[in-house]
């Protein structure tokens, strides 16, 4: 029988001619990325060393990768000290793949590492973020897990009793509509499957119109998986993929490929016809509570948000900037931008998307996760509506339980922004 | 014999369980505070009127979304029981490293103030009379449970590949 993507990177890393699903296997780890949460993991890992004799010292400094990108700048005493802490730690360990705020090399961890060619195809990686599953765009086996689960892969390297997970095939066919875009896709697929549809599997994503996705856009589909449950999406490697890394991310080393065996045995077969597709809304307050466009297209917001590790890249704010350039954010509205890294928002100054949306009336922020996650800015005030490119709605997402959050495509945002109620971009 | 002191539908997530306002704390002694913070059972956690041992019966897919470890640390502060239709694979596997207990049961009807008998293999609702099948954890995570949690399980691991250091006192 043959092997999928995920079962040939576990075999690798494991040392085994090959692994069968469900076997409990403990790969050796390529990557282990924390952001603000490292905090978090520096308390654990101390306290594993405690009464062992041995002085804490992680196992590879040169696979730890941190970025500061939930809080930043700190909201708070308590994020800012956080974030001090981590700073020390990173330089008494020589932890080299650490980014911090600034405007040469900040931005959202799931945009930093690809970005820089930290993650390549065939890598086991682990972060503790859920949107970890992001990597897996590049061909990496990429999952998210909590911060003691780090602790121990920052002591010994390896991540422990991972169950080799099932693989749930989607096949792509077709290529998507003008302004409909692999948001809308990924928003299809959860609210089909549901948001445990794929829990304790892989999805694997093929076809034609997964082959003609740029890296952008397979970063937008894996990052999301973790939303119907996924542990990880994975797009296995292609010309795509070599193109990306070589020349956005200028990685120069040999790259491993990994691709399925012909006769990999997958769990189920989902068939999405991309041609047929069109935009697509996830409601409050669960993400596969998903509906076309036109089914919620009177509903009033707010606050459209286009950012985050989901929608926060070049060509996301290339679409935000063609709808809006030359017109005005609607009366009541307000329009905040997060750029993913600090390289996309000098390339968006560059080619003048920055501007366009500054001038319809946008508010463009300071890479990072912004409001995505209702700690830090751009909360909601009691039931006010967002529309936004993010990946979360759930009830309180955005800093007030009282309010809603719907989720969709740049394009959907942006056309929304101009008439205040949610709109087809088409 | 244990009491249901609040019930829940499906794809209760980490941002309902732990706001994400509160993530900046972090540590397990600190975070018990914020559980279930919108909520009014937060309120009974606070004033200690829940006892250790207490069960929260939940729909499918509890525990969706952020892998913020203080979702597990939260619950685990106030030795809370978790029986629930289903768990998201990163809650469930944070709750197995911290020590929370987790009992999946897709089967699972109860209301508040149920008494219910949890035995290794089925949730009793002793008030309805009616009885319920568990589903094992996964086998991954038993090791660790059985080592007392992941830090011992780490710490054991560590001094396994290292042998004992030298201790200063």
């Amino acid at each position: 029988m043959g092997m999928t993507v995920v079962q040939k990177i576990l075999a690798r890393a494991t040392g085994q001619a090959s692994v069968a699903v469900g076997d409990v296997v403990e790969p050796a780890v390529d990557l282990a990325m924390s952001h603000e949460n490292g905090a978090l993991v520096m308390n654990q890992f101390f306290e594993v060393y405690k009464n062992t004799g041995h002085e804490p010292k992680v196992w590879d400094p040169s696979k730890i990768a941190i970025i500061l990108d939930h809080r930043v700048p700190a909201e708070s005493a308590k994020t800012a000290t956080n974030q001090k802490k981590i700073r020390e730690f990173v330089a008494q360990q020589g932890i080299a793949k650490f980014h911090d705020i600034r405007g040469d090399e900040g931005g959202i961890c799931h945009q930093i590492l690809p970005e820089h060619g930290y993650t390549r195809p065939g890598q086991v990686v682990v972060g503790t973020d859920s949107h970890t599953t992001s990597h897996g765009a590049v061909g990496a086996f990429a999952f998210g897990i909590g911060a003691t689960e780090m602790a121990g892969v920052w002591a010994l390297g390896s991540i422990f009793n991972v169950e080799v997970p099932a693989t749930i095939k989607v096949v792509v066919k077709g290529e998507l509509p003008q302004n409909v875009l692999p948001k809308d896709l990924i928003l299809h697929l959860i609210g089909a499957i549901s948001a445990e549809g794929a829990n304790f599997k892989v999805i694997e994503f093929h076809g034609a119109g997964v082959k003609t996705m740029s890296m952008s856009g397979r970063l937008t589909l894996c990052n999301m998986s973790v939303e119907a449950g996924a542990t990880s999406g994975i797009v296995p490697a292609d010309g795509e993929t070599e193109r990306y890394l070589r020349e956005e991310a200028g990685v120069t080393d040999p790259l491993d490929l990994v691709t399925p065996d012909a006769d990999a045995e997958y769990a189920r077969v989902v068939e999405i016809d991309a041609a047929t597709l069109v935009p697509q809304i996830a409601c409050p307050h669960t993400v596969d509570n998903v509906k076309p466009v036109g089914s919620v297209a009177t509903v009033r917001v707010q606050q459209i948000v286009i950012g985050s590790c989901t929608n926060g890249r070049l060509d996301d704010l290339e679409v935000a900037a063609r709808i809006l350039r030359g017109k005005r954010v609607a009366k009541g509205v307000r329009m905040l931008v997060f750029p993913a890294s600090w390289r996309i928002y000098r390339q968006a100054l560059k080619q003048g998307f920055l501007s366009d949306l500054v001038n319809a009336g946008a508010v463009v922020m300071n890479p990072g996760c912004g409001c995505c996650l209702g700690v830090h800015e751009g909360a909601l005030g009691d039931n006010e509506v967002a529309l936004s490119t993010t990946n979360r709605n759930f009830k309180g997402r955005m800093g007030n339980p009282k309010s809603e959050v719907y989720l969709c495509s740049p394009a959907v945002a942006a056309a929304s922004a101009l008439t205040g109620v949610i709109t087809d971009p088409r | 014999m244990a009491q249901v002191v609040f019930t829940l539908g499906d794809d209760i997530s980490t941002d309902a369980i732990y706001p994400g306002r509160f993530m900046a704390t972090v540590l397990p002694t600190e975070t018990p505070q914020f559980a279930f913070a919108d909520y009014e059972i937060n309120a009974r956690l606070k004033a200690g009127q829940v006892p250790a041992g207490s069960v929260i019966v939940a729909g499918a897919n509890f525990g969706c979304g952020s892998s913020r470890e203080q979702a597990a640390s939260t619950l685990k502060g106030h030795e809370l029981v978790i029986v629930a239709k289903g768990f998201a694979r990163i809650f469930l596997q944070n709750s197995a490293n911290l020590g929370l207990r987790t009992i999946i049961c897709p089967g699972i009807e109860a209301s508040q103030g149920d008494e219910l008998d949890i035995t290794a293999t089925r949730v009793v609702n002793k008030t309805t009379g009616k009885s319920f099948e568990i589903v094992p954890l996964p086998k991954a995570r038993q090791d660790i449970i059985d080592a007392g949690g992941l830090i011992a399980y780490t710490r054991k691991r560590l001094l396994e590949k290292h042998g004992v250091g030298r201790i200063e006192n």
